[in-house]
């Protein structure tokens, strides 16, 4: 293979990658680090430095449309990227800690979870009943966001916003480690835990994405884990494939392909575990 | 319909917060032109590398030298900036990686110059906080 084919395939993949991702709102990270590593043998590291850089552009593009919205909560996303960022730094200092084997591993289990995750039901939390706690009253994070199948404005109240910096810490952690949004673990802990409504805890999610990303990818940049080969196609693939996935049929629906992606993911989950397991080849 | 613009703005949402989210608005605009050039200088610097080593185009790499750690990039800015004045493909990728990463430090740097404007102290110092975090990743890359 010349390095030609080899960024051109990069570059293909991440396009699929991203349009996979877009579909399934999983983010591209969690389809393209196993095709990496897996398909074409290319280093862990390298695959999460390409991923992360390539998550920035995403939840870029899409965070512009939801703020316009006035779906995102800016001062809950401010808060919370406090502890997201610190995660971040955590997680990216242990990927350089640690051996590449149990990063497949800690990979394969959270890619497990997070394919089972897409079969949660969404239900709705958010009460705006109570007086709201004394923290979430101080920094005013209370708010109200305009529902459009409701036609109406809908307030709510924030809870347990200390609960919600942990979790927060730990889904920076894993964005850090794993190269990847980790809006599967963001968007429970603020309408599950926050009691924030669902569509304003994705939005807040995307939005803190980013600056998330950007923790670590500044830490593997400096480290020299940004492979220019490997994350240049992959950023600019991911990128694409997003956008042709929005633009195709936004989220999917249909519950029959849901379920044919999920055992796919647990497949491939169960593979990067595997190679974890069994060390280096 | 998503309503969208001003006409969506609640009644109850405080003066002060509108005019932080029309700044969130402008600075998500500067982001996806961020975004944006960012990735049409990687490109950019993807072809010059092919220009440069036409090598690259026909005969096989050992893909190990692309694949595996070993192989060193150009990741110091100085590096950077040395690779771009030789107009130099890797160090051009490398430049519009480094642009991408720096789009969300944009955002929070600009949102804090909102909280300022706000004299809202509380806020001033979480969005601060959060700069000096994502400042102090490129530090702690550099010290391992």
């Amino acid at each position: 293979m010349t390095a030609l084919e080899f960024v051109l395939i990069c570059f293909a993949g991440s396009i699929v990658g991203g349009f996979i991702g877009s579909l399934l709102g999983l983010g591209g990270g969690l389809v393209v680090i196993p095709m990496l590593t897996l398909a074409l043998k290319v280093d862990i590291r390298y695959a999460i430095g390409a991923s992360i850089v390539s998550i920035i552009a995403t939840s870029s593009g899409a965070a512009a449309a939801y703020v316009r919205e006035r779906m995102t909560n800016l001062r809950v996303a401010m808060v919370l990227e406090v502890a997201t960022t610190l995660g971040a730094l955590t997680g990216g200092y242990l990927a350089g800690r640690i051996a590449g084997r149990w990063l497949f591993v800690v990979f394969g289990v959270v890619m497990a979870c997070s394919a089972v995750m897409m079969l949660r039901k969404r239900r709705n939390a958010a009460s705006d009943e109570g007086e709201g706690t004394p923290w979430a009253n101080y920094l005013r994070l209370n708010g109200s966001y305009y529902d459009a199948a409701l036609g109406k404005e809908v307030p709510y109240r924030v809870i347990r916003a200390r609960l919600g910096l942990a979790l927060m810490y730990v889904a920076g952690m894993m964005s850090g480690l794993l190269g990847i949004g980790s809006g599967v673990l963001k968007v429970p802990a603020m309408d599950l835990g926050m009691r924030l409504p669902i569509k304003v805890s994705t939005a807040t999610s995307n939005f803190m994405i980013g600056v998330t990303a950007a923790a670590s990818a500044g830490l593997y940049f400096a480290r020299g884990d940004i492979n220019p080969f490997i994350a240049g196609p992959v950023a600019a693939g991911i990128l694409v494939g997003a956008m042709i996935g929005a633009r195709v049929m936004g989220r999917l629906q249909n519950a029959l392909i849901r379920y044919v992606f999920v055992v796919v993911l647990l497949i491939v989950s169960a593979q990067m575990l595997l190679k974890g397991l069994k060390g280096p080849s | 319909m998503t309503p969208i613009g001003s006409g969506a703005a609640s009644p109850s949402a405080p003066q002060e917060d509108r005019r932080v989210v029309r700044v969130e608005i402008v600075i998500s605009w500067v982001l996806r032109v961020g975004v944006v050039t960012s990735l049409a200088v990687v490109v950019v610097g993807l072809v010059l590398i092919f220009v440069h080593h036409p090598e690259l185009l026909t005969s096989a790499t050992r893909l190990q030298d692309l694949t595996q750690r070993g192989t060193v990039f150009p990741h110091t800015l100085s590096e950077v900036f040395q690779g771009v004045m030789q107009t130099r493909g890797e160090a051009t990728v490398a430049v519009g990686l480094l642009l991408l990463i720096l789009t969300p430090v944009t955002r929070v740097a600009v949102s804090i110059l909102a909280f300022i404007y706000q004299r809202d102290r509380v806020y001033t110092f979480i969005t601060l906080t959060v700069l000096i975090i994502l400042l102090m990743s490129f530090v702690i890359g550099r010290l391992e």
